[in-house]
């Protein structure tokens, strides 16, 4: 048998079913709507969205690796080029750049110009404290600890607070070994 | 003549998600299946231990006399095995199958609770229909 070879988010993106963006687009915009009724306070919201969307990250990750064909990456860079290139690429449609490396290799920033979730969003006063796609952030920490990376995602820059992009902060905080415990003194 | 005695799923604790069995040859109970699964889990990290080089994970393919145990690993740690005849082909790409229908018809089923038993019918009218098709590819040799 040949060789899986990885696919491009290009690819995965054109071969798998989508719906409409605007359907996409305001079916987000309703969920956030709804919770902010629910729960009432903008700082429980983000709780919620991005406890979602940890829950999506979970199981959204298998359907990445099925699709993508993509293997084991050999470092948290290879890791956030391809978050960058062929996963938002397929669930999103856009893709983001990789920036601001600290020293280390452990810490760098996702840089989204173009995001189809705020499309015709404007936050009003009272919600300034929102980050409105939180969600995203939890998708990311939750796919990563499926594959034994544990991070702390936030939100650096959001263009519905005034700034010029979106900007994620992705931090690996430790990578949890696979081996199992065989030593019996351990 | 069947060329896939039966199908395991494990999740990453070793535990037994989903079975089922072609054909009469190789049936097993509940009991036995479960037994089965959870022993190939082990010996699965026992084969990555005796690895004299690092980067191993684990068996792939255990060939016997009379059968044959084709094993993918996701690198979420779900297993997905299949028991087939000697020499029987294509079960690489099977179990690739396998695995996207699990994404599509289990992850994606709001009711099924990770790391679960399966109860999905439309995982398994998909899984019957891509059997089948790999079964008349096996017949058109």
């Amino acid at each position: 048998m040949a060789p899986v070879v990885p696919r491009s988010g290009d690819a995965v993106f054109a071969n798998v079913e989508r719906v409409n963006a605007e359907l996409f687009t305001l079916t987000y915009g309703a969920i956030v709507r709804q919770l902010l009724t629910d729960l009432e306070e903008v700082e429980e919201v983000n709780k919620q969205l991005d406890q979602m969307g940890y829950n999506i990250g979970v199981r959204l990750i298998d359907e990445f690796l099925a699709k993508s064909n993509i293997s084991r990456c050999v470092d948290f860079k290879e890791t956030a080029e391809v978050i960058a290139k062929v996963g938002f690429k397929m669930f999103l449609g856009v893709t983001a750049t990789v920036t601001n490396w600290d020293v280390e290799g452990t810490s760098c920033s996702l840089v989204l110009e173009d995001n189809p979730l705020v499309e015709f969003v404007e936050l009003p006063d009272t919600c300034q404290g929102l980050y409105y796609c939180n969600i995203l952030s939890g998708v990311i920490r939750g796919a990563l600890e499926m594959v034994s990376m544990k991070t702390e995602v936030t939100w650096v820059r959001d263009m519905l607070h005034g700034d010029d992009a979106y900007e994620l902060r992705v931090k690996l905080i430790k990578q949890v070994p696979e081996e199992y415990p065989y030593k019996d003194d351990e | 003549m069947a060329a896939i005695y039966n199908l395991f799923i494990i999740n990453k604790s070793g535990g037994l998600i989903f079975y089922k069995d072609y054909g009469s040859a190789g049936r097993m109970d509940t009991n036995d299946s479960l037994r089965l699964a959870s022993l190939w889990h082990s010996m699965h990290a026992i084969s990555q231990q005796l690895s004299p080089t690092t980067g191993c994970f684990g068996i792939e393919l255990l060939q016997a006399d009379n059968f044959d145990l084709h094993c993918f690993q996701s690198l979420t740690g779900t297993k997905f095995f299949v028991v087939c005849e000697p020499g029987a082909q294509h079960m690489e790409g099977l179990l690739k199958v396998i695995y996207e229908l699990y994404t599509d018809f289990v992850l994606k089923n709001p009711f099924y609770e990770m790391e679960m038993p399966i109860r999905c019918e439309l995982f398994d009218i998909h899984l019957s229909q891509a059997i089948q098709k790999d079964r008349l590819v096996l017949l058109g040799r």
